[in-house]
């Protein structure tokens, strides 16, 4: 190549910034555009009251690509773990909590076979979790199989499940499209283990418990690991923007510029290729290529449009389901809250509402008619109790996933909001009493809230439902599956590809691999 | 939508049926898009003979039809079908096919460009599901109006005189695939160049209301020029003849096949033609591109068939007895004084010139015979006279 390629990545979110970072450091002339005044996307800090920050929406980090994180030095670029290791504490109303730690109970009224089972089910969902992270950094076939570097990554997976072992393989197989309460039900007796086990497979999803391809979202959330820590959870020093900072340092250091405040209204096509973008403020900017960051629908339905594409694909694209059911709420405290049955250092934990298998259904279930749980799951953190940097001193932030509230509520959720942010008040109260009395300041993120202010279609933290119809070759669909699109130039590079959504990062790390010519 | 009964009736009518089931001798009928329409009325070869030598009528109503309008309308089309439908002029017509994302043919039909930005697509099959799969992030209309158009055909070396003698000034200087509106008992007759006989002819369309009246003009105008209803079975005959395909028969639309070398490209019926790659989109365009490099996999040929027994249903032959194809229309020609045949062969066989095989079964005094008929791959229309493209068209 005699001239210096220009490539503009649209959104800075983590995996356009691992793009770029890569793309930036093959020697191509690198532009990300952020509407946002700070890059990150949805992974980032922002300050939701005075003086008080949180992770705005995914806040643990469990999937970060070890790749990445190696090979652009993010810790070099100032990532740091303000805590790993967290320990999830089951909430209930009635009982003692449980705390689950890393396939060990501690506390609670478990039985002997439970907590065998537990040590048994953890080490069986983790090797099946390994199945599913040796695919993270591998580009899908193409579903045709047009040479032999389509057959390959097929002939890796059925590969992978059969290193399991005869009896483990079998087992995969068995339960890999069953759903996680009925694989829960066969194995354990005490409702709150199961419950708490069982959010693993719905948070962030349009699923519940009952749901097919729930088990396969319980072992994605399982396939990354924390320093080397496999189904680890942590807390990134500063919140989940850390990580986009350490990425924005790492891009910016090799050679990639980055705008921010720069939101892009459409793709340039000329003569069937991608040509550049113009931005709202009516700027167009040129390239030799287009690699969107952005989710599919938002790429390719808006940015894009429809008729630079064919009908059929087109059709593929505008049923990707990516309906999203998680809300997001943060409060400022003027102390830390107390949760019923906790002592003060387990506040730190992430802290779940998932009594049980029931429960979890019944609150997904108004969900199917647009409507929100009125009982409905949480998955909590105090961030601060670990990083005092995201509060005023003695202040506290309680950062919490709230399910099920799904985009499409009924009649709209400027009028529901309120009315949910109060049910979802009345239930902290129940867990921890007085914490209503302790809110200084309060955010909600409806999915409506998080599609208008991260640009994500549907709210759906992962651009598009994790399921094994939108999996691997077929995510976000066959024919954009390898991260070109059908419009020559246009790449995407976000959670709507393969693998999938959260902060992981290796979405970006493969699409470059592809734009560079690899595979 | 517009309150609708049909679904009570196994079958509708068309608006000419008082007319044709006047004129239907022979009481054939048979079902087209669930209306029924005359096989033939009388004589099949008195019908054929009216196409070629005098005038024929044919009731089209049941053509399906969509209006297609709104500001994105033209992008739509051309986005939806192969040839570039912006070179379609208002009042003008264009035979064209469209595909799927594989490129494979899913109907052909006619663009009537009624009005600027206003296109009316006249189809063999239903297409609005993939009509309206095709709008997506288009800003259009799509309205399905079989039934609110009725149609007539008005094919032969008279038609045009008969046209003339009903009133239609001018319409000799019709040019083939023109389009013209003209005032007809206190509403508009569109009147198009075109049809599907390869001979000189017209398509008549107008209100279902005024079909009756029509019909009765056309055919007191029609008395001294030998003007004769004719049924699918003679129209079968001259689309042959003309060589035209024919959905559900030549090839099989791409939306109904379920095995995958059942369906047919563009380019694998001979209509090469109606591909425009320098239109920068089109559903099957990157598909078709492909296939233009890599090559196609099947050819239709038409062939000229050793003998006078139609080569139905043959299995085509190359000289060392290959089975490469088969034949999917056939027919003895009047015309051409021969056995033809459109036939669908592997590639690379079935170049112009080639002499194929096939094999014909035929009875005889309930005998069956077996006759491996020779076939000369021929390139053209086997009848195609100079007065289906003359303008002015003869009005005498």
């Amino acid at each position: 190549m005699t001239e210096q390629q220009s490539v503009i990545v649209i959104g800075g979110g983590h995996n356009g910034l691992v793009c770029a970072s890569y793309l930036a450091r093959a020697g191509r002339k690198v532009l990300v555009l952020e509407s946002a005044a700070q890059p990150g996307g949805a992974a980032v800090t922002r300050e939701f009251a005075p003086g008080y920050s949180v992770s705005a929406v995914a806040h643990l980090l469990h999937l970060l690509d070890p790749g990445v994180e190696r090979e652009l030095g993010l810790a070099r670029h100032g990532l740091a773990y303000a805590k790993t290791g967290l320990r999830t504490v089951a909430l209930s109303p009635d009982n003692p909590p449980l705390i689950l730690n890393d396939g060990e109970i501690e506390g609670g009224e478990v039985s002997a076979a439970d907590r065998l089972g537990l040590r048994a089910h953890t080490a069986r969902m983790r090797k099946f979790a390994r199945v599913i992270a040796r695919q993270h950094g591998r580009i899908p076939p193409r579903l045709d199989f047009k040479s032999w570097s389509d057959a390959l990554p097929a002939a890796a997976v059925a590969l992978d499940i059969r290193l399991l072992g005869r009896r483990d393989m079998r087992e995969f197989l068995r339960v890999a499209t069953m759903n996680i309460f009925d694989v829960l039900e066969e194995q354990f007796e005490n409702p709150l283990l199961k419950g708490a086990l069982a959010l693993d497979g719905v948070l962030g999803t349009r699923l519940g418990p009952r749901s097919g391809n729930s088990v396969y979202a319980a072992l994605y959330r399982q396939s990354g690991s924390v320093n080397g820590r496999p189904g680890a959870l942590a807390l990134p020093r500063g919140g989940m923007g850390a990580v986009t900072t350490a990425l924005s340092a790492a891009a910016r250091g090799v050679g990639a510029e980055l705008r921010v405040g720069a939101r892009v209204d459409e793709i340039i096509v000329s003569n069937g290729r991608a040509t550049g973008v113009r931005l709202q403020s009516g700027e167009v900017l040129s390239a030799d290529m287009v690699v969107s960051n952005a989710d599919p629908k938002t790429t390719l339905l808006g940015l894009l449009g429809a008729r630079h594409l064919e009908a059929e694909f087109a059709r593929s694209v505008h049923h990707v389901r990516a309906t999203g059911t998680a809300a997001k709420l943060h409060l400022a405290l003027s102390a830390v809250p107390r949760f019923r049955g906790l002592t003060a250092d387990q506040h730190g934990e992430r802290l779940v509402i998932a009594p049980d298998l029931e429960y979890i259904e019944r609150a997904f279930n108004p969900a199917k008619y647009g409507e929100y749980s009125p009982h409905p799951v949480m998955e909590i953190t105090l961030p601060t109790l670990h990083d005092v940097s995201l509060a005023p001193p003695g202040r506290h932030v309680l950062s919490a996933v709230i399910q099920y509230a799904p985009h499409d509520l009924k009649g709209g959720w400027a009028e529901g909001k309120q009315r949910f942010q109060a049910l979802v008040m009345d239930l902290l109260e129940q867990y921890a009493p007085g914490i209503g009395a302790l809110v200084q300041h309060s955010e909600l993120l409806t999915p409506a809230d998080i599609e208008q202010q991260f640009g994500i279609a549907g709210g759906h933290w992962h651009h598009g439902e994790l399921a094994l119809d939108q999996f691997m070759m077929l995510r976000p669909v066959a024919g954009a599956a390898q991260y070109a699109t059908p419009v020559a130039g246009l790449y995407l590079c976000g959670a709507g590809c393969h693998p999938g959504g959260g902060v992981m990062g290796s979405a970006g790390r493969n699409a470059a691999r592809v734009i560079l010519g690899g595979r | 939508m517009l309150a609708r009964d049909h679904f009570h009736h196994a079958v509708c009518e068309t608006p000419f049926h008082p007319r044709t089931a006047a004129l239907n001798q022979l009481n054939l009928w048979h079902r087209w898009r669930d209306h029924t329409v005359a096989d033939a009325y009388f004589d099949v070869g008195m019908e054929y003979n009216a196409i070629r030598n005098s005038c024929a009528v044919f009731d089209l109503s049941p053509m399906t039809k969509h209006l297609i309008t709104g500001p994105d309308s033209l992008a739509f089309m051309n986005r939806l079908v192969t040839r570039d439908v912006a070179k379609i002029k208002p009042q003008r017509v264009g035979y064209s096919v469209w595909c799927d994302d594989a490129g494979q043919v899913i109907d052909d039909g006619t663009i009537f460009h009624l009005r600027e930005g206003v296109y009316r697509l006249c189809s063999q099959e239903r297409q609005l599901d993939w009509l309206h799969t095709s709008a997506l992030g288009f800003d259009v209309r799509i309205v399905e109006e079989t039934n609110e158009v009725a149609g007539l055909a008005v094919q032969g070396p008279t038609s045009c005189a008969v046209l003339k003698a009903m009133g239609l000034t001018g319409v000799e200087t019709l040019t083939p695939f023109g389009l013209r509106d003209y005032p007809f008992a206190g509403g508009v007759l569109a009147v198009s160049r075109t049809g599907y006989t390869g001979d000189l002819g017209y398509e008549l369309w107008i209100e279902p209301e005024r079909a009756l009246a029509l019909w009765d003009a056309l055919f007191a105008a029609g008395h001294h020029h030998g003007i004769r209803a004719i049924g699918t079975m003679a129209l079968e005959m001259s689309r042959v003849e003309a060589g035209f395909i024919q959905a559900g028969v030549d090839f099989l639309p791409a939306d109904r096949a379920i095995r995958a070398d059942r369906t047919r490209s563009p380019f694998e019926l001979d209509l090469g033609r109606l591909v425009d790659f320098s239109k920068p989109i089109f559903t099957g365009r990157r598909a078709l591109l492909e296939e233009q490099e890599r090559g196609s996999r099947f050819r239709l040929v038409r062939l000229d068939v050793e003998g006078n027994k139609p080569a139905k249903d043959a299995y085509v032959y190359d000289q060392q007895r290959r089975n490469i194809g088969v034949v999917t229309s056939s027919m003895w020609s009047p015309a051409a004084k021969a056995s033809i045949a459109l036939a669908s062969v592997k590639m690379p066989w079935g170049a112009p010139g080639e002499q194929l095989l096939a094999e014909i079964y035929y009875q005889k005094e309930l005998k069956w015979n077996r006759f491996m008929a020779k076939c000369r791959v021929v390139d053209g229309a086997f009848f195609d006279p100079p007065r289906r493209r003359q303008t002015p068209a003869a009005d005498r």
